[in-house]
């Protein structure tokens, strides 16, 4: 038995990708040359003041709603008080008390189990800019701000700590993810920096109902990451409650490189935020009314999506999964069986076909000139015969570099297959003729060899032919003789 | 009389009938300002350059017969805590010493579509914390009534130089007092409207819950004319309020008949000087005799005002300050050697004491173990002061007190003691927790020859009952036309 219980809560901080910034009209692009998305008010410039943007309002009450939280009618803004260059006002306009909303919960399975973890609150903060340090610039006399990012409508989910392992912490952050890309508040690109994820970690004795010291872990670029700044961080602290030591309250980083967690330097760790009502806001007052409108706005959940390929699709839990990892997959699914097609042969190319090529071009699927329509109609092309399976990859290429539709492709490269007995007899004949060595050996009873005569039958006619034409045919041929 | 000492509506009249024009009225008030400036020192930076470019335009719409605006062509001083655009803005601080603003607050756009003449940028207490103008970084100010007195603060140069004529009028802010204690010591008509009445988009922020801008003026008009210029909801600040803003002018009327005054008894209490008391006495009997009612009121909480106000305006200030670190604009140390260091020399060179004290005492009231005893105590006193306001405005139109408890002090007198310093906002304050519209008018002199305000306070919202008190009272003294004997070479 273990002897020690992981204790795991979770802070996710997820960008919003609302048009402008939380408090200006600034608009955030990924990428864009240092602080030409500022203006005086995202700057903190003397004088100017913020204003609520609705819409990232309404983005964290759309966040709230999908995670089943009570959205808080009467809800205000703080500030939050620390020196750190990257802030520009030197406070971050955040929420304290009153947070838009409160105790969700977010569902989703763990090793086969259906897992619930309670959500503290959710909250909506700015973001900070970032320092550009001499490892970027190679000027080590001095750093630089950009402040592009400062302003950027954050959301804070905190969970309670009632996970118990790092994978499980994964699979809640993934649900989390989903749910968020779903409802199309937030991009949650990690590797961008849209999506924070950052565990706050104890262990304690098993059986035990006290929390043990908690150690915070930031810097994580990729699930993957996290999960090894995680297990590493357990195993940390294992070995020093083994020795009888304590465990110390702070903030780690998780350097990648070295797969270690370290003690935080530079960004001091003030205790005490001075937290107070930022007197440049009024209160935020959200009117049933409101809510109202947004609920009917809300796509369906990815765990309900998965729940209902399973029941109305036959569609097995494994490809379920694969199939709502995004919205935009599950979207390109669905729509391609509301095409008309088969669900499962759907699933299968998604998986299959339509993976290999979006991952060969690193592309998703929503920006591929492959649609529903394209592998709907694909599909119906094998059904009837006109092309073969093995065709059809060839022609599902073919769309995927184009967008070209199927049928033109095979249309106009003479895909179709031949179904004319006469002309596939034809053929069958020239290549026993030209290969008697195999044709022998089948008469001779190595069934085997019709595999070698229907290959060079297929080549002949470049895979056109129909396959269980030529197998008929050929197994006539050579038993005539 | 010189165009210099005119007020905003008689020179529009002249503007208007093309018996001067705005430049020759600009260059006018610029030789008052040359020869008024040496002793009285109200301005930090002078923009004559650009402010004869809008004397010409403003000129060009009266040549063309163009119906132009009231304050079209009139110079006018601005507090140097209002952001102007292109334009050096300190806040009388070595640490916005080279801030220049790319925009211009709000006012200053709505000043601009009046076509003012920008005169310059005032002197005033750091980042406006002060009841003295002594703690400036640059220079003191000196009362044009006698040059050894103070000219009250913090918005001390605006107050004195439409005192010593050399502008016609002026902006300010008030944040515990700031326009109404100068406008009583220099002799001047100074309003404070209702929080969330004039936008604070640009205004420098001190204190975010307290900080209003408001006009200086000769007399009552003019004061309605700035309003009707500064009031309204402003997109780019969400404090500001959606409520209808009236034409100021039409307030203008001569007459207080059964309007109700309420004198409340805790404002005529110990620090009070006699001669401060039996002024404005001695005004409100004017106006009781011009048909008003005068009642004695209660308001029980003013005892709390200075230190619910020495703690919340110091709270919000300790983060409104944070950003003043040497980062992105304004003065930084030199050769830093590393972040914190940075952050420390900036601000411990490019504060002035008092900013610091209060920096401290804010970071203190709102720190961990304290907030509870110190900032949310302090809410909760606010609460009370606006109620004993509510339930006052229930009684009585308008509530009359002195604006300060004494008349300018001198300079030095009261810099060593900053109890004492503080003291001098004790009138002020409560109306300013209570977010409430305040005017304060000069109703008469002490003996040693130094003015006294009356102070006026309304409801919220309720400026034109102010206005009209005012200049009621105004038409029926004479107060505001005396002049500063500024014994200066012209
Ligand atoms: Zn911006």
């Amino acid at each position: 038995m273990q002897k020690y219980e992981t204790v795991i809560g979770l802070e996710i901080h997820a960008e919003l990708c609302t048009e402008s910034k939380l408090f200006c009209h600034c608009a955030y692009t990924f990428g864009a040359a240092a602080n030409d998305c500022t203006c005086p008010i995202c700057l903190g410039m003397p004088g100017t003041l913020p204003v609520i943007n609705k819409n990232a309002v309404a983005f964290a009450v759309r966040a709230g709603l999908a995670m089943d939280c009570d959205i808080t009618s009467y809800s205000k803004f703080d500030r939050k008080n620390y020196f750190y260059p990257d802030l520009p006002k030197n406070y971050q306009i955040s929420q304290y008390d009153l947070p838009l909303c409160q105790n969700g919960q977010v569902t989703f399975d763990f090793n086969g189990e259906r897992r619930t973890v309670a959500l503290r609150r959710i909250h909506l903060e700015e973001d900070t800019g970032k320092s550009v340090h001499a490892e970027v610039t190679g000027d080590a006399t001095r750093s630089f701000m950009d402040f592009n990012r400062a302003g950027v409508p954050l959301l804070e989910i905190v969970s309670e700590p009632e996970i118990h392992s790092p994978e499980e912490a994964i699979a809640y952050c993934r649900a989390v993810k989903e749910i968020l890309e779903y409802i199309g508040v937030s991009d949650c690109n990690m590797e961008e920096g849209s999506l924070r994820c950052e565990p706050n970690l104890s262990l304690r004795p098993m059986g035990s109902q006290q929390l043990g010291t908690r150690t915070e872990i930031k810097n994580k670029n990729s699930f993957q990451e996290l999960l090894d700044a995680m297990q590493y961080e357990v195993q940390r602290q294992a070995r020093i409650l083994d020795e009888g030591g304590e465990v110390i309250q702070e903030t780690l980083l998780f350097d990648a490189s070295t797969g270690k967690t370290a003690a935080m330097r530079g960004k001091e760790e003030a205790d005490d935020y001075r937290y107070f009502p930022e007197p440049d806001l009024v209160h935020v007052q959200i009117n049933a009314d409101w809510l109202t409108e947004i609920q009917p706005t809300l796509p369906e959940l990815p765990a309900a999506r998965r729940e209902r390929f399973i029941a109305d699709y036959s569609i097995s839990a494994e490809n379920a999964e694969f199939l709502t990892a995004t919205r935009h997959l599950a979207d390109f699914f669905d729509e391609a069986v509301q095409c008309g097609s088969e669900p499962t042969a759907c699933a299968n190319w998604i998986m299959g076909d339509v993976s290999r090529l979006l991952n060969a071009a690193e592309m998703d699927i929503q920006d591929a000139k492959v649609t529903p329509a394209h592998l709907s109609e694909l599909i119906q092309l094998i059904n009837d015969a006109t092309i073969s399976g093995k065709i059809a990859k060839s022609v599902l290429d073919d769309a995927f570099e184009t967008g070209k539709m199927p049928k033109d492709i095979v249309k106009e490269k003479g895909l179709s297959q031949i179904t004319d007995t006469s002309e596939i007899e034809a053929i069958v004949l020239q290549v026993v003729e030209a290969h008697p060595g195999p044709a022998q050996d089948y008469r001779d009873g190595k069934k085997k060899a019709i595999g070698f005569l229907v290959g060079q039958v297929m080549r002949a006619t470049r895979g056109k032919a129909n396959p269980q034409l030529v197998n008929q045919i050929l197994t006539r041929v050579l038993s005539e003789e | 009389m010189p165009h210099y000492e005119l007020t905003a509506h008689a020179l529009h009249e002249k503007l208007k009938a093309r018996d001067i024009t705005a430049v020759e009225l600009t260059e006018s008030v610029y030789s008052r300002v040359a020869a008024v400036e040496p002793h009285v020192k109200g301005y930090l930076t002078l923009t004559r350059e650009r402010a004869l470019q809008q004397a010409s335009a403003a000129d060009a719409g009266f040549q063309k017969g163009d119906e132009m605006p009231s304050l079209a062509g009139i110079p006018i001083a601005i507090k140097d805590v209002i952001c102007t655009k292109g334009v050096r803005t300190t806040c009388a601080s070595k640490i916005l010493s080279n801030f220049v603003p790319p925009y211009d607050a709000t006012v200053m756009e709505k000043l601009h579509q009046q076509g003012i003449v920008m005169l310059g940028k005032t002197n005033m207490d750091e980042f406006a914390m002060g009841s003295s103008t002594e703690n400036s970084a640059y220079q003191v100010t000196h009362n044009p009534w006698a040059l050894e007195t103070i000219p009250g603060g913090s918005s001390g140069g605006s107050a004195a130089v439409v005192a010593a004529d050399a502008a016609v009028c002026s902006l300010g802010s008030d944040t515990g007092g700031s326009i109404r204690q100068p406008a009583a010591l220099c002799g001047v008509v100074g309003m404070k409207p209702t929080y969330g009445r004039v936008s604070r988009y640009g205004l420098i922020a001190f204190a975010s819950s307290l900080d209003q801008i408001g006009p200086f003026s000769k007399d009552v008009t003019d004061c309605a004319l700035l309003l009707n210029a500064i009031c309204g909801r402003d997109a780019m600040d969400s404090t500001s309020v959606d409520v209808p803003v009236p034409d100021f002018t039409k307030s203008l009327i001569n007459d207080v008949k059964g309007l109700k005054i309420g004198v409340p008894k805790e404002y005529f209490a110990q620090g009070l000087e006699a001669e401060v008391s039996d002024t404005v006495h001695a005004a409100i009997a004017v106006l009781e005799s011009l048909g008003a009612s005068v009642e004695e009121i209660s308001l029980p909480h003013t005892e709390y005002a200075i230190a619910t106000y020495y703690i919340i305006a110091p709270a919000e200030a300790s983060a409104n300050l944070a950003r003043y670190d040497g980062v992105r604009y304004g003065y930084r140390t030199e050769n830093p050697s590393d972040l914190l260091t940075m952050y420390k020399k900036t601000r411990s060179e490019g504060f002035g004491q008092e900013v610091k004290r209060r920096i401290m005492l804010g970071t203190f009231a709102l720190s961990a173990g304290y907030q509870d005893a110190y900032y949310k105590k302090a809410q909760k006193a606010r609460t009370l002061i606006k109620s004993d306001f509510d339930a006052a405005f229930q009684e009585v139109d308008v509530i009359a007190t002195p604006t300060s408890p004494t008349p300018a002090f001198k300079i030095g007198e009261r810099t060593a003691d900053p109890l004492q310093m503080y003291l001098s906002d004790v009138m002020t304050t409560p109306a300013s927790h209570a977010g409430l519209p305040g005017i304060s008018i000069p109703c008469g002199f002490v003996k040693r020859g130094l003015p006294v305000g009356l102070q006026l306070l309304a409801a919220p919202f309720a400026e034109e009952r102010l206005l009209r008190v005012a200049y009621t009272f105004e038409q029926n003294t004479e107060h505001h036309r005396q002049k500063p004997n500024l014994r200066v070479e012209l």
